[in-house]
């Protein structure tokens, strides 16, 4: 794939007889054994196999579950709890693809602050970024129409509140609601093609991840420094030392895995989902999936329907941009301070947002709402205020790194991925 | 001899009447546009209310069994909708706030057919996000929406909150003093 010159030596008669017909262990051999690392990855960087691991896990547990569930907005409910209670190991079955979907988001968003921090989407990156940015947008849809399948109360609202994001924009809104829907509210109709949707979308997203580590092996792996790779020096082959390290990730990972699906498993859920759902009875306080929650957070930050909604998708449309966006020469903010900075803050935003999702906007952050004052249209001393202190840094951080990329002054970077390690203990 | 005459005749055709072949590329083109357009439709269409869907219409309901002051929400089309027996103070005030501060201005009386001002029938959709608001939450003696704090007062009117419109109100017709059809 990277256009280097192939290590592959077939051993026996039949290697050598397939490798002239369909060279694919070559492309195996090149691309998972012999391709050439930077000795340098440290651990952020296994999350590419723990979440090629989740990809797995959600798709293998899904067809399974596929084969006991019932699409049907009479049916849905009680198949789930058939399922849960008389399908052999269903209950564990399910609660993997449950607390999968969880962990999975997890994986991605370490996955990609990862590429921020080290810079992984500046130039020739470019469209290995994009491409996971496709990833990232084909994950949410999956997800979302993956909790809509139980089809208990906040599978129903969440399933309401998201479809009718699109009523917010003007002439073309209610058509588009109502094609998606099927009918003039969510019914069997949105039910049914949920799950047909729900089934394709994995396997869409495992095409992606092919163009993603094809778009990975052309220019290889970035690395901690963002140093390119000078000489055969700097990089390691693949198997046996990134296999293992990625194998004991996973296994870490895998840990966690299991203290949710076998301790907790419904720790990242809602009580009200098992609840069957109603349309004429909306659940007291309804909230999407913690994954959900930071976007949520902006939605509900912006008094005005269509701009709010045009924030939510704007927050991740400029992800599209962001190889654009923070051009400095320096990839690696390792050596820039004041972007470090930035980023810090950037991460503790979006879990403060993811907070605020959680909590109702008019709720007071301090005391029982004898404190603060009125602005605008609510209390300061409330999550609407706060989440709208949040959306505005989301949003000026991207700003921040266009400016910086002008006027931050670097850290001297090194010349090669080998000189930090042989001079200093830590870059 | 063959080749060389059937060689340049159509050159020199083409040099002399460059259009006729711009003019197939350009209706082939469009032809296979319009083609794939063709094919397409059905399967974007499909996802659109089917025959079934669109017969259910219209329900009819028995107001007999609506009490003052109390509501009951009817299933109309896969939507909630709120048949509400209002009370004479409630009334009042909602002809009271007809000239309030009002995001979606609109009098009482446009919202309830003549002469039956105690009958207000609603659709129960949130006009913010669709979902349902629940009776006597909020500060305007109407409905607050759990979601995001929407609040509507006696007249279904939005107050207060993110809510752009009123509640919608369905198409319905009296057909006679204790039968309405409501679409």
């Amino acid at each position: 794939m990277s256009g280097q010159h192939s290590t592959y030596e077939p051993k026996t008669g039949f290697t050598r007889w397939l490798d002239s017909r369909l060279p694919i262990i070559r492309l195996g051999w090149d691309s998972f054994i012999d391709f050439p690392t930077p000795k340098n990855l440290n651990y952020w960087w296994t999350f590419g196999g723990v979440l090629a691991m989740c990809l797995g896990i959600q798709i293998a547990t899904g067809v399974v579950l596929a084969m006991h569930y019932t699409p049907d907005a009479g049916l849905a409910f009680n198949s789930v709890e058939h399922i849960m209670r008389d399908v052999n190991h269903g209950w564990m079955i399910r609660y993997i693809h449950a607390t999968g979907a969880s962990m999975f988001f997890l994986a991605v968003y370490i996955h990609m602050l990862r590429g921020v921090y080290y810079g992984s989407h500046k130039a020739p990156r470019e469209i290995l970024w994009i491409l996971g940015c496709v990833i990232y947008l084909l994950m949410m849809a999956t997800g979302f129409m993956g909790y809509v399948l139980p089809w208990g109360q906040m599978s129903y609202y969440g399933a309401v509140v998201i479809t009718n994001l699109f009523g917010a924009f003007p002439i073309i809104g209610k058509g588009v609601t109502t094609w998606l829907w099927g009918g003039f509210a969510v019914d069997n109709p949105t039910l049914n093609r949920f799950f047909s949707l729900h089934y394709l979308l994995p396997f869409m997203i495992a095409g992606v991840v092919v163009l993603h580590i094809w778009a990975l092996h052309v220019p290889g792996n970035n690395n901690p420094t963002g140093v390119n790779v000078k000489s055969k020096e700097d990089t390691i082959p693949f198997h046996p030392y990134y296999t293992v390290k990625d194998g004991f990730a996973m296994v870490c990972f895998l840990i966690l895995f299991a203290v949710f699906v076998f301790f907790m498993p419904d720790a990242l859920g809602h009580a009200d989902n098992y609840v069957p759902a109603n349309p004429l009875q909306t659940p007291a306080h309804i909230v999407p999936e913690w994954y959900f929650l930071p976007f949520y957070a902006i939605l509900r930050a912006v008094p005005d329907k269509l701009t709010g909604v045009l924030a939510m998708f704007g927050a991740v449309g400029v992800l599209f941009a962001l190889p654009w966006i923070d051009h400095s020469k320096v990839r690696s903010m390792r050596y820039r301070p004041a972007a470090k900075l930035f980023f810090i803050i950037f991460v503790l935003v979006c879990v403060g947002l993811g907070f605020c999702g959680a909590n109702p906007p008019d709720k007071p952050l301090f005391g029982d709402g004898g404190i603060g004052f009125t602005l605008g249209d609510a209390n300061l001393n409330s999550f609407v205020w706060l989440s709208r202190f949040l959306t505005a840094y989301y949003f000026a951080f991207f700003g921040i790194l266009f400016v910086l990329g002008f006027v931050e002054k670097p850290l001297p970077v090194p010349d090669s991925i080998s000189t930090p390690a042989l001079s200093e203990k830590k870059g | 001899m063959a080749n060389t005459v059937l060689d340049t005749t159509p050159h020199e055709a083409g040099h002399g009447d460059p259009s006729r072949r711009d003019f197939i590329h350009i209706a082939a083109a469009a032809g296979a546009v319009g083609a794939l357009g063709a094919a397409v439709w059905p399967l974007v269409d499909q996802m659109n209310p089917s025959g079934d869907v669109l017969a259910l219409a219209s329900i009819e309901f028995d107001l007999s069994k609506v009490m003052e002051g109390q509501q009951v929400v009817v299933k109309w089309q896969g939507k909630p909708v709120f048949v509400r027996y209002r009370t004479a103070k409630e009334i009042a005030e909602a002809v009271k706030d007809d000239n309030a501060s009002l995001k979606d201005p609109a009098t009482d009386a446009s919202r309830h057919k003549d002469g039956k001002a105690q009958w207000l029938i609603l659709v129960g959709v949130c006009t913010h996000l669709g979902c349902v608001p629940n009776f006597g939450g909020g500060s305007f003696g109407g409905w607050l929406c759990p979601c995001h704090g929407s609040i509507y007062d006696t007249s279904g009117r939005i107050r207060s909150g993110p809510a752009p419109r009123n509640l919608d109100l369905p198409e319905y017709a009296f057909l006679s003093d204790t039968k309405v059809k409501i679409g």
